[in-house]
């Protein structure tokens, strides 16, 4: 292909992005449209199937029957949302077995929050409506975004998951109206995964090396700033009523600009973590390995049999032809 | 890559009696009973469905993008729409 | 053991059953050998929890002492608990896992067609509820048994162990206890007598599509309906009971 008929191609493109028509698997696009949109749709993938584990770490131990069904089904929708977006990116020319292959040696990356542990049960409150409130800003635009199929996963994502914030919330909500010592947990959980979920936003616009060319491709909608003010102007109120202290003395409802100010994130933690220097990196990764490793003479013998049976239909229809 | 990988299956949903079935995404099975398995345990657990439908992708044969002039002349044929004719009012509805 | 008691523990054996297999179908949640089959395992686990959850309720309510559902799930010791033996095995691997479902699905499935004709409609309520999901976890379990069985020589290897294994614990499942007899002249229970030549007709038939052998040295071992139990199952406990020992009296 010459360079003109390439341009010609990207032009056009960029006129369907801009008219707000999708873009569907096997229309043409950029090279590097295909590449941004793997890396991102198999990120998100890999961080609901990642994400599966500090939940699954309380499944044993939840308190309560009625809490353990919650946890159970929530962490189930979560393997169903990596599985719906594993599944978009193969549209794009690339098997799970390679994106699956990606994560556990380290080339692909998932969400950092995953990387901090869950030690008390009120975690399983505070990721729901802290890390899954923050995923829902981000989710709500990616059902938006210009790839067809990453946009109807995203549809079908954000409809299940409008229980998971809220389970999370009420969690809290009966423990800050129990004992003392549940209070306590609930503030313990709060104080650690409050920064954290301000970190899954991602980098500020000015550091973040893939957001313009994303908002022009209208893969991004919204910019990580933009998202990250939202869902604090958002939390807040739902913290105070909780009667929660938000772990920042810099935090102040700002009148003019009628947002709430905040203090300055701690990037060279959020850096540490996506580098693999987390508390629980390497933890996260041997587990999704061990279940690899441990999975592969299943997959195997399910494949061998499907062969088998294969083998026998046609055999058994042959000898009825003769 | 490992051959192991299961092959991916296209699943269709029926939402109810008298509806079509309509895609409801992709999964991995070794087999058709598999694949009709999985298509239930992971697309229809909030009531969705009383029907399944699994093909294997491959087995899909689909037009191509490039192809899009073969929907143009039906683009033109504006006499197919029952809009196009103006019947007066006082026939009624028609 | 007046009827009332009787009827408590045929209640309550029948919860520990679905909660301690929901228990440890729920310890691999997250860790499946694929993520289609991750789902599908712990949509079992979610079937089990639940019927567990109806029986626990109604247990509380003949026993009458104000106690909730989770007061009988999560307070009782280790001798309280009346699961068979076969529901409290651990995870060895995915072929164990398997080969515990699919024995004690038979035997749940037939189980609840009998229980449908109890003259206590409760219990004949809940076992009509339940059959339907139970009817699928046969099938999800059978088509696994037959594809590891008889699906590469390390698939057979690994299934044939876990039925070796786990085979001594079947005949609990048919064994009649002092509380099923007592159920069954009350015509609340069902006769565990008829129901045995159809799990072993249903178990065969399935082993032997997925070329398996039934192990026939005749040991079996029992003892979980009377509340002796493994070694597994003070562990388990610990576990689920840990949250509601700790921090007693708190609602979740």
């Amino acid at each position: 292909m010459d360079n003109s008929n390439l341009h010609n191609l990207e032009e056009k493109f960029q006129a369907k992005i801009d008219a707000e028509i999708k873009i569907e698997p096997k229309d043409w696009m950029p090279e590097k449209y295909r590449k941004t949109l793997i890396r991102q749709i198999s990120q998100h993938a890999h961080s609901e199937v990642v994400g599966m584990l500090p939940e699954g770490n309380w499944l044993t131990r939840a308190p309560s029957l009625n809490r353990k069904l919650i946890l159970l089904a929530k962490i189930q929708d979560e393997g169903g949302h990596g599985l719906y977006l594993y599944s978009a990116a193969e549209t794009l020319g690339i098997s799970r077995d390679e994106l699956v292959d990606q994560l556990l040696t380290g080339k692909a990356k998932y969400s950092s929050i995953f990387n901090y542990p869950s030690i008390n049960w009120a975690d399983i409150g505070a990721i729901g409506w802290l890390v899954d409130g923050a995923a829902i800003m981000n989710q709500v635009m990616l059902t938006r975004t210009s790839y067809g199929p990453y946009a109807r996963a995203m549809v079908r994502i954000c409809k299940e998951e409008s229980f998971h914030q809220r389970q999370g919330y009420e969690l809290l909500l009966t423990m800050s109206q129990g004992t003392d010592e549940q209070k306590e947990m609930v503030q313990d959980a709060f104080n650690r995964w409050w920064w954290p979920s301000l970190m899954m936003f991602g980098p500020s616009d000015k550091e973040s090396t893939h957001s313009a060319q994303s908002m022009k491709w209208k893969i991004k909608r919204k910019s990580n700033d933009e998202l990250r003010q939202a869902f604090v102007d958002a939390t807040v109120p739902q913290a105070e009523f909780l009667g929660l202290t938000v772990p920042d003395d810099q935090l102040k409802w700002n009148e003019e600009r009628n947002h709430y100010d905040f203090g300055p994130i701690d990037w060279d933690e959020f850096w540490s973590v996506v580098k693999g220097n987390g508390p629980c990196n390497r933890e996260r990764l041997k587990a999704r390995q061990k279940a690899h490793d441990e999975g592969a003479w299943v997959r195997e013998a399910a494949t061998a049999y499907a062969e088998k049976r294969r083998k026998r239909k046609a055999e058994k229809e042959s000898t009825q032809v003769a | 890559m490992s051959k192991q990988d299961w092959p991916l299956w296209e699943v269709f949903i029926r939402s109810k009696s008298g509806l079509h079935h309509k895609h409801a995404g992709s999964l991995h099975a070794a087999d058709a009973e598999m694949a009709i398995e999985n298509a239930r345990d992971v697309y229809t657990r909030r009531n969705e469905g009383v029907s399944i439908w699994v093909v294997e992708s491959t087995n899909i044969a689909a037009s191509s993008p490039e192809e899009g002039d073969m929907f143009e002349g039906a683009k033109s044929k504006i006499y197919r729409h029952p809009t196009f004719y103006d019947i007066p009012d006082e026939v009624g509805h028609m | 053991m007046t009827k009332k008691e009787a009827l408590y523990n045929y209640i309550i054996q029948t919860a520990d059953n679905n909660l301690i297999l929901g228990q440890r179908l729920s310890e691999l949640c997250g860790h499946g050998p694929e993520l289609e089959v991750d789902i599908g395992l712990t949509n079992i686990a979610l079937d089990l929890i639940g019927h567990a959850r109806s029986l626990y309720q109604y247990a509380a309510e003949i026993q009458n002492l104000g106690k909730d559902e989770d007061q009988l799930a999560f307070l009782r010791a280790r001798h309280e608990y009346f699961n068979v033996l076969l529901v409290e095995q651990p995870n060895e691997d995915f072929a164990y896992t398997i080969a515990r479902q699919f024995f004690f699905s038979v035997f749940n499935y037939l189980f609840y067609s009998e229980l449908q004709n109890s003259n206590d409609s409760q219990l004949a309520a809940i076992a009509e509820k339940s059959l339907k999901e139970v009817a699928y976890h046969i099938r999800y379990s059978s088509e696994w048994m037959i594809r590891l069985g008889d699906g590469t020589d390390v698939s057979h290897k690994k299934m044939q162990v876990a039925v070796d294994d786990l085979w001594k614990y079947t005949a609990e499942l048919y064994t009649m206890s002092e509380v099923d007899q007592l159920m069954l002249e009350e015509g609340i229970g069902i006769d565990l007598n008829k129901i045995k030549a159809l799990y072993l007709a249903k178990v065969e038939e399935v082993m032997e599509e997925a070329t398996l052998t039934i192990p026939t040295n005749g040991w079996t071992q029992k003892g979980g309906k009377e509340g002796q139990h493994t070694e597994h199952l003070g562990h388990i406990l610990t576990e689920m009971q840990w949250m509601q020992r700790t921090y007693p009296n708190m609602k979740w």
